[in-house]
């Protein structure tokens, strides 16, 4: 079957109609999560207020599913409380969209760590602990010196 | 009925409607098998020979030379295996390059599991594999030379006649996975040195399953399936008869139509490449710029990923590939982009068009108009671009 056969109707959905592209102005936390060698990078913004989401968007280099899991995980973060907002897993990404292609699983993963990437920058500039919630892990870029080695 | 445009003919073409009119007596009526004796299945063998005959001029061969086998990675696979396992005694290394197709690298592979020892060549920013050093690459023990004809993600020509000569200078046997040129381009096996040759049926219009392998009549290499004395004992199977005339069909085809297709797909392969790298910013033209297959156009978009490219192209009509991960089922992008040098993210975001000569330059306007609208949408999503604006606004 071809892959997008294989991607259901919410996953097309939510590739073709993203919700919440698009960047904040000062956000409260932004995460940038993935690398560019595996095809797939996930930049979070969260604008939190009284310890709630009040809003979130995303921008996302990578492949369908992994435009739709950004998609559906600001979707899923818009309203919670930071706790709640950590407890958002890759699981329940993928049960929102109805599941994704077994190669496509990963990406769910992006948009899980997308969102604690978000929220453990906003806990550092406020100088917030919150339990559970671990530092992200940062990728090299390997373009930039591709594009000065080009003539 | 809604918009299609098919862009990916070097994955598979559409059957000639000749092609299918040939082929279906072979089902019908004479579905006699072509090894058996009474005069019902003498019409079966009649067309295959005269399918080799087909062959063996193309390519300026001798029919006893051209072997019908399953598709061209059987007879890649039997090529290198059965010339591996012939010259074991006398050596064990191999040379192939870095931009091959599967068929041969995975295969190479397998036999480096088995005792061989492969080189697998660099090629240059274009792709372009240097004779010079394919040279300094032989060893006293080196049996066999597996350089592509050109490439099927890129289109790059390989320089298979100095590569062949090189070969021969050496006493090595020389193959080429000519699976994207044959019936694109022309093929003359002595003079361009090729020992072994390895070419697909429906890569020219021909049937699915059905492929050839050329090898020279000097040299010696055993069966790859075994059980019958169909090809020569080299062959085991019952005849794919229908196949064989379809193979057969497409190549007399393709000989008549060559010289005005390239002329037309050349032509308009450089209109959408131009149109394209001056259309679309950031963009890259991957392969050779002229040395390259009529009909292959592959560029980079920096800051897009493919899948997204090809899913949104799809929701347009359009058909097309890409060498990102994503859609190779892997996590790395195509092993030929980053030989010639690609980031991995750069090599992400390519794209493949492979024209046929029924594409129309109407066509190739509204798949460019398409991409436009496409690139710029997906470069507003992406953290990439972004940044890149940041940094280019001095702004961080």
């Amino acid at each position: 079957m071809s892959q997008v056969m294989e991607y259901s109707e919410k996953v097309m959905d939510h590739f073709t109609n993203p919700r919440n592209v698009g960047e904040i102005e000062n956000a409260s936390g932004v995460g940038t999560v993935g690398n560019a060698k595996c095809g797939d990078i996930m930049r979070m913004y969260l604008e939190i207020k009284d310890g709630v989401v009040i809003d979130a968007k995303f921008k996302t280099f990578g492949c369908g599913a992994a435009v739709a899991t950004s998609s559906m995980a600001t979707e899923l973060v818009k309203g919670k409380t930071v706790e709640e907002a950590l407890l958002v897993t890759n699981k329940a990404v993928m049960e929102a969209l109805d599941g994704l292609p077994p190669v496509k699983v990963h990406c769910s993963l992006l948009a899980e760590e997308a969102i604690h990437a978000a929220l453990w920058d906003y806990a550092e500039k406020n100088g917030i602990t919150v339990p559970g919630l671990k530092p992200p892990v940062k990728d090299i870029d390997e373009t930039e010196e591709f594009y000065k080695t080009e003539s | 009925m809604d918009k299609f445009i098919y862009l990916d003919n070097a994955a598979t073409t559409a059957t000639e409607p000749a092609v299918f009119e040939a082929m279906k007596p072979y089902f019908e009526e004479y579905y006699g098998n072509a090894a058996s004796i009474y005069r019902f299945a003498g019409k079966s063998t009649m067309a295959i020979d005269r399918a080799r005959q087909t062959v063996a001029d193309f390519l300026g061969a001798k029919p006893g030379e051209i072997y019908f086998t399953g598709g061209g990675s059987e007879s890649d696979n039997w090529a290198l295996k059965a010339t591996a396992f012939a010259g074991r005694d006398k050596g064990k290394h191999i040379i192939t390059s870095k931009i091959e197709h599967h068929a041969v690298l995975h295969t190479c592979e397998f036999l480096e599991k088995n005792g061989f020892e492969v080189t697998y060549l660099d090629v240059d920013e274009n792709g372009v594999v240097h004779p010079e050093e394919l040279e300094k690459a032989i060893r006293p023990d080196t049996i066999l030379i597996s350089i592509m004809f050109a490439n099927n993600e890129i289109g790059t020509i390989e320089p298979i006649r100095e590569i062949g000569k090189i070969a021969h200078e050496h006493g090595i046997i020389f193959h080429t996975d000519a699976v994207q040129a044959y019936g694109h381009l022309p093929i003359r096996v002595d003079e361009m040195n090729i020992d072994i040759l390895s070419a697909s049926g429906h890569k020219i219009g021909g049937p699915k399953g059905v492929g050839i392998m050329y090898l020279r009549d000097t040299v010696r290499i055993g069966a790859f399936i075994h059980g019958g004395a169909q090809e020569r004992g080299r062959r085991a199977g019952t005849h794919n008869t229908p196949g064989i005339v379809g193979f057969g069909k497409a190549t007399e085809i393709a000989e008549d139509r060559m010289a005005v297709n390239i002329r037309k797909e050349t032509e308009l392969r450089d209109y959408l490449i131009r149109r394209v790298l001056e259309e679309i910013p950031y963009t890259r033209l991957n392969g050779h710029r002229t040395n390259r297959l009529p009909n292959n156009a592959n560029f980079s978009f920096r800051f897009v990923e493919g899948e997204s490219l090809l899913i949104l192209l799809d929701q347009k009509g359009i058909c097309a590939s890409s060498g990102s991960a994503c859609t190779s089922g892997s996590l790395d992008p195509s092993h030929v982009l980053l030989a010639i040098g690609l980031p991995h993210e750069i090599a992400h975001g390519s794209l493949r068009l492979t024209l046929s000569a029924e594409t129309t330059k109407e066509e190739i306007d509204y798949v460019v108009e398409e991409l436009k609208a496409m690139i710029e949408r997906l470069r507003s999503m992406s953290p990439l671009y972004e940044d890149f604006v940041k940094e280019n606004r001095g702004v961080k």
